[in-house]
């Protein structure tokens, strides 16, 4: 084989259907935030909806609930959706960073009692890694999972933790060995937020609203089969989601080509009273959020043929960010005055939206490790320089 | 959908690197730049025997019949190498027209020139009307212009009055091309195909310069990574401050970002030249050109100031190799349409509703 850039029929065939299907089901009307109680029902409405249809998640096999599709058939569905402005994914953390690590990691009975129930919405995960002192040293991590028989017994202090607020399951890194340090000892143990001992209190994010959280683990039990690969393999394990985090399936390409084109139309009806070099801008952003779509069909083709994420997927953390803060920038300045307006206000109109996407993008460079941490990763591990005296 | 290339295209490039790794070494070109050696017929002649010269010529004229798909890599390689003998622009550019030209203007000496061309027995390189500038001009014996856009025609590069330029690049020295007026054109009643061979070169050169920028850049990444690994101040390797890595790592993050936008553009290169010649190229195969060269370009500069910077002092001497890559990337960079001609063209279509932007529209179907 070698390079064909066309669709066959079969995968022409799958964007009409999904888009005849996005077209019959959308909600009519926007959904609220899902970082409130009422956009959270609503959204987990929307995905037992999207798994009615059989688009949930599109990669998994249809025992999981998903659809059988490559990693290709997924770029097309994810065109179609974002194309249509479906509703944000409330599950993504479930579905697009624990779902592909059970998939590789986890027994065939854990599968089946998770895969399922993530794939209908049923249970909504958040992740629980970072802790007060264990930010992008993510090793210094301190909460334990100490065993107890066929238990685990928890106790910590996690943050940061996205969704955790309104969601059912956090699957999250604990120190199983209590005399363990570093990256060793650690284990990857998933627990359900409403088990006796766990609390959250919510955290007001950028935008005012409680989109993460803390989690205190007082005493928390679970069982030993709530523990996903061995005990000490955590690291590992955690790492691998890292890849999918920054590498794939988080930030699909669709939604930056989305925004992109929503920014060429912004540019479009401004064009007469904005500066023209924002033209250059405008069509530098188009440019990138293809480049980051062509790069993505490349690491699927290559995935497809056998081929793993690696660290390559820091460059795409750094890039996808950089591209989403590129693009709202880009956007604000088109506005002027009219930036600094929020969505719900009179005079924001078609144009509204673009500063809530501003603040949203501003955590690109800092969640699923800090871009700083990411340059470090590039620098090592992809290009070999010498590792720093920190 | 395919996003890989085959086997045979990787093992060809990876062939044409070990070759260049030979003949074409920083020393090489440091002789050739200090006059202590001349063009390398010896190495023109080694890419002759692997058939590369006539890589996109017809399988009639002797050639591999590749496509651009195929050639990319290799272009690639060649910037790599920073390659002294114009081998991108008589086999990605000349060869090709010369073969579009012996189609259209059935004139027995084109046909047979371009059999020439393909063997590699005689350099052709394509002088274009719209550029003010050429390179190659030191190897070429035989040269495509014409006195206008609407002209095209094929010299002995002796019959031409080549003015030599001293340029940035030691290598491949820039020259200004005048053509006899006298001269008619091979294609005396087609002006329409004239201008469209002319564009096909002209997206060629595009295409393969970006090839040969994205080559280029990662040269300089690994020269300044080797450097940074081995110099040490305050007694640790440069490279182990986050101040060095962060910009290494965003060079390759600007690297990484345009190779598959390079290849992509060859591919839609590739398809737009299995049409006859006087076809419309589509907007979108025209943009994702102009914004391959684009993004190799500004990959490559980047990497070529972090380069010089990580090398402190010395990497602003003359002794060292790395200004060879460094000066070609910016000769490159200038050439085939100026940065900020291309970036107007893709600002042109896409924010004058000539391309419409969206998630499905990354490809042409």
């Amino acid at each position: 084989m070698a390079i064909a850039l066309h669709y066959t029929e079969a995968e022409r065939a799958l964007r009409a259907e999904a888009r005849a299907w996005l077209a019959a089901h959308l909600p009519r009307t926007p959904l609220p935030s899902f970082d409130t109680r009422a956009g959270f029902d609503a959204h987990r409405a929307w995905e037992r909806e999207l798994h009615a249809g059989g688009w949930s998640m599109v990669t998994w096999p249809r025992e999981y609930g998903g659809r059988g599709l490559n990693l290709i058939e997924w770029l097309i569905f994810e065109e179609e959706y974002h194309g249509a402005d479906a509703p944000g994914r409330v599950n993504q953390n479930g579905l697009f960073l624990f779902g592909p690590t059970l998939m590789e990691y986890g027994t065939p009975e854990q599968k089946a009692r998770f895969l399922p129930r993530l794939a209908a919405g049923d249970d909504i995960w958040a992740q629980a890694w970072s802790e007060p002192q264990a930010g992008s040293d993510l090793a210094a991590l301190r909460a334990t999972a100490l065993p107890d028989g066929d238990e685990y017994v928890l106790n910590g202090h996690k943050i940061w933790s996205s969704r955790a607020v309104y969601a059912d399951w956090c699957f999250g890194l604990f120190r199983t060995d209590a005399a363990s340090e570093r990256h060793r000892g650690l284990s990857y143990v998933v627990v359900p937020l409403d088990a006796p001992g766990v609390r959250v209190r919510p955290i007001a994010q950028l935008d005012g609203e409680p989109g993460f959280a803390e989690i205190f683990f007082d005493a928390v039990r679970v069982p030993a089969a709530n523990r996903v690969g061995a005990e000490g393999q955590g690291w590992e394990i955690a790492m691998a989601t890292a890849g999918f985090e920054r590498g794939l399936m988080l930030r699909s390409p669709a939604r930056f080509q989305r925004t992109a084109a929503k920014l060429v139309a912004l540019y479009r009806r401004h064009a007469a009273d904005c500066d023209p070099a924002l033209g250059a801008a405008v069509a530098q952003c188009w440019m990138a959020a293809d480049a980051y779509a062509l790069a993505t069909y490349r690491t699927a083709a290559r995935l497809i043929a056998g081929g793993r994420i690696g660290v390559e997927a820091s460059l795409n953390k750094v890039f996808w960010s950089e591209l989403d803060l590129a693009l709202h920038r880009t956007a604000l300045s088109i506005l002027g005055a009219r930036a600094a307006l929020l969505r719900e206000a009179p005079e924001a109109a078609a144009d509204g939206g673009w500063v809530e996407g501003f603040l949203f993008a501003l955590a690109g460079p800092i969640y699923a490790g800090a871009n700083e941490i990411q340059r470090n990763i590039i620098a090592e591990r992809l290009l070999g320089l010498p590792r720093g005296p920190g | 959908m395919q996003f890989t290339f085959s086997e045979e295209q990787a093992m060809a490039a990876q062939a044409l690197r070990e070759l260049l790794d030979d003949v074409c070494s920083g020393a090489d070109l440091r002789a050739l730049a200090d006059g202590a050696a001349g063009h390398g017929t010896a190495r023109w002649e080694r890419l002759a025997a692997m058939g590369l010269p006539g890589a996109l010529a017809p399988e009639a004229a002797g050639g591999m019949a590749l496509t651009a798909t195929d050639f990319v890599l290799l272009a690639e390689e060649a910037g790599r190498a920073a390659l002294p003998e114009p081998l991108v622009a008589h086999a990605g550019v000349a060869v090709p027209m010369l073969a579009e030209l012996a189609a259209a203007a059935a004139r027995g000496n084109v046909a047979q020139a371009l059999e020439q061309a393909a063997a590699g027995a005689t350099i052709v390189i394509v002088a274009d009307p719209c550029e003010p500038f050429s390179a190659g001009l030191d190897c070429a014996r035989r040269v495509l212009a014409g006195a206008g856009p609407e002209q095209v025609g094929l010299f002995a590069r002796d019959e031409l009055s080549v003015s030599l330029q001293a340029s940035l690049d030691p290598l491949q020295p820039l020259a200004r091309v005048g053509v006899p007026a006298h001269r008619a054109s091979l294609l005396p009643d087609q002006p329409a195909l004239a201008r469209a061979l002319w564009q096909r070169a002209r997206l060629r050169a595009t295409a393969f310069a970006a090839a040969e920028l994205l080559g280029l850049a990662a040269r300089m990444v690994e020269i300044a990574v080797n450097y940074a690994g081995e110099r040490r101040q305050f007694g640790r390797p440069i490279g182990s401050n986050q101040a060095v890595k962060h910009q290494l790592a965003t060079v390759q993050v600007q690297l990484e970002f345009a190779r598959p936008v390079v290849y992509a553009a060859a591919a839609m290169l590739a398809d737009a030249c299995t049409a006859p010649p006087e076809s419309p190229v589509p907007a979108l195969t025209e943009a994702r050109i102009a914004q391959a060269r684009l993004a190799a370009g500004a990959a490559a500069d980047l990497a070529a100031r972090t380069a010089i910077q990580v090398h402190g002092a010395i990497g602003y001497s003359w002794e060292l190799d790395l200004q060879f890559y460094a000066k070609r990337a910016w000769a490159l960079g200038v050439r085939h349409g100026e940065r900020g001609a291309l970036a107007r063209r893709v600002q042109q279509l896409l924010l004058g509703g000539i391309i419409e932007p969206g998630p499905d529209r990354l490809f042409l179907n």
